[in-house]
């Protein structure tokens, strides 16, 4: 079976700091693979240059058979690829209709009444300048405008990150129908236990490199905090 | 009662001045390129009317048909093929090619054109007015002017707020590199807006052609008026900017009163003290950055 997304020695740099080190890795359709490691170990980078936001200096994506390194942006996401970007950056001075709105493209399951469908509480807040809302709202908003895109692969940066947990717990509930539907999803986390109980299989990055990589079944919570602070470098599985 | 006329004739004026002022606040705003060569492309409208004029059969209104359709494709052109590279190289560059731009097209213009003043015809219109008082008169032509600004701003308005363009428009302006990972194609955005504001430019040198006589070294003078009325309106508004453009335009309209040689010159100051007062009103500093609105940073790692 050939994997829908391809990574292959993959290398990205902030000027002169070498952030993403000779990754690959793939993942298969249906899959949910969750990238852990510690602040700075290169997650974000990583997505953002599968996603197109960031030039990688080195390596290839490929992404259902064909080379995607030097498309931009715009035409991954016509190919099939959205990410849901740290930090959320939806366009404030926009509502939350046209937050969705502007990103509807393609055809497929998700439209503006789907997604509303799959986060009601956006429903009385369609209308409210996006840039009002609380962090929880803004995450479902920004999930629910990488859906309107119909991705065949969803890239999730740090969904998590400061949210109330309540907000964290329908957050992940919502994930969890996606993933059950058989969407196929990387994403980053930093919530190891989030991590190991919604992902099919983990990798841990480590300075730029995938230290570890495994099952959930297959990794204890032991090994994988050894690769995350890096105290055992040989560990991959 | 003369002051009177004065302010009336100012609110006419101001409607040119608002198209003048829109493409350049589109631009800044989306883009942020302060397109120095503004005034000029403006400049370049008036002149292309005027040859067509002369030579085929159109006036100066019907000219305006051929003309903006080019205007959409010159600023198409000029995004693809000179901003999008000076913009890739800093954001201070394009405020080089622009001063290159503007610099270039006075002279060609005046290579092409001579340096004696041209005027365009406004035809019966600008010789039918309606006599309110015995001292104030109000131009048709004028009156056809503001109403067809207030059109084309309301255009523009339902553009960006109703229709999908206008939203990527509004998106790609507050975060770029976001609207990229939506789907948004940011440098056709570029373009577009680009495009509309080389449109509402050469639409508004027509007219400013109409009204007044002008030469090839006009453009800088026009970017002048641009830049104030975009600076009194506040940017990111373009009912902000119909505003800006009639204050302006009373301005220089009460200044003519006191002594025709006060035209520009109040205009200047009213500019000037919208701009210190604004900068001393909301907090003490002053700075340039409160007049930008405001833009997300790029994540990082």
């Amino acid at each position: 079976m050939t994997a829908l997304l391809q990574v292959e020695d993959l290398d990205a740099r902030h000027g002169l700091l070498q952030a993403v080190r000779g990754v690959s890795f793939e993942v298969a359709e249906g899959e949910t693979l969750a990238l852990v490691g510690a602040n700075g170990a290169g997650k974000t980078t990583l997505l953002r240059t599968v996603a197109g936001s960031h030039r990688p200096s080195a390596g290839r994506i490929v992404f259902d058979g064909a080379d995607i390194t030097r498309l931009r942006a715009h035409e991954r996401v016509a190919l099939g690829i959205a990410l849901v970007p740290e930090g959320r950056r939806l366009f404030p001075g926009l509502t939350v209709r046209e937050n969705l709105l502007v990103a509807a493209h393609g055809r497929g399951r998700w439209s503006l009444d789907t997604v509303v469908e799959a986060f009601p509480l956006l429903a009385p807040l369609l209308d409210h300048r996006a840039g009002s809302l609380s962090g929880g709202e803004q995450q479902a908003t920004a999930i629910g405008r990488a859906l309107m895109t119909n991705p065949r692969l969803l890239l999730l940066d740090e969904v998590s990150l400061g949210l109330a947990p309540v907000a964290v717990d329908a957050v992940y509930r919502s994930l969890q129908t996606l993933i059950d539907e058989g969407a196929t999803i990387v994403l980053v986390e930093q919530d190891l236990n989030r991590a190991l109980r919604v992902a099919g299989r983990i990798a841990c990055l480590l300075e730029g490199r995938v230290v570890l990589e495994g099952t959930p079944a297959d990794l204890t919570r032991e090994r994988v905090t050894e690769a995350y602070f890096g105290l055992r470098r040989a560990g991959v599985a | 009662m003369t002051w009177v006329n004065g302010i009336v004739q100012g609110i006419l004026l101001g409607g040119v001045y608002a198209l003048l002022a829109t493409g350049l606040s589109l631009m800044f705003g989306v883009m942020r390129i302060i397109n120095l060569a503004h005034g000029s492309l403006a400049l370049v409208g008036a002149y292309m009317a005027v040859l067509l004029v002369d030579h085929t059969g159109l006036n100066g209104y019907e000219a305006i048909a051929p003309i903006l359709p080019g205007a959409l494709i010159v600023g198409y052109a000029l995004q693809r093929t000179m901003l999008e590279r000076s913009l890739r190289a800093g954001p201070l560059v394009p405020l080089l090619t622009t001063f290159g731009l503007l610099i270039i097209i006075g002279n060609l213009l005046q290579k092409g054109f001579s340096p004696d003043s041209q005027a365009l015809d406004p035809g019966e219109l600008g010789s039918k007015s309606w006599s309110v008082t015995s001292n104030i008169a109000i131009s048709a032509f004028a009156v056809l002017v503001l109403g067809l600004a207030v059109v084309v701003l309301g255009a523009l308005q339902l553009f960006l707020t109703r229709t999908r363009l206008g939203r990527e428009l509004r998106a790609t302006a507050e975060d770029p590199e976001t609207a990229e990972l939506v789907g948004v194609n940011s440098r056709a955005v570029y373009a577009r807006a680009t495009a509309i504001a080389v449109a509402t430019a050469a639409l508004a040198g027509i007219f400013l052609g109409m009204r007044s006589a002008f030469g090839p070294d006009d453009g800088a003078a026009l970017l002048l008026y641009a830049f104030e009325a975009v600076v009194i309106g506040g940017l990111g508004s373009l009912w902000g900017t119909l505003a800006g453009g009639i204050a302006l335009g009373v301005a220089q309209n009460i200044g003519e009163q006191v002594d025709p040689q006060y035209f520009a010159l109040f205009g200047h100051g009213l500019f000037l003290i919208v701009l210190v007062w604004r900068a001393v009103s909301e907090t003490r500093g002053i700075g340039l950055g409160r007049f930008l609105p405001r833009r997300s940073q790029g994540a990082e790692a």
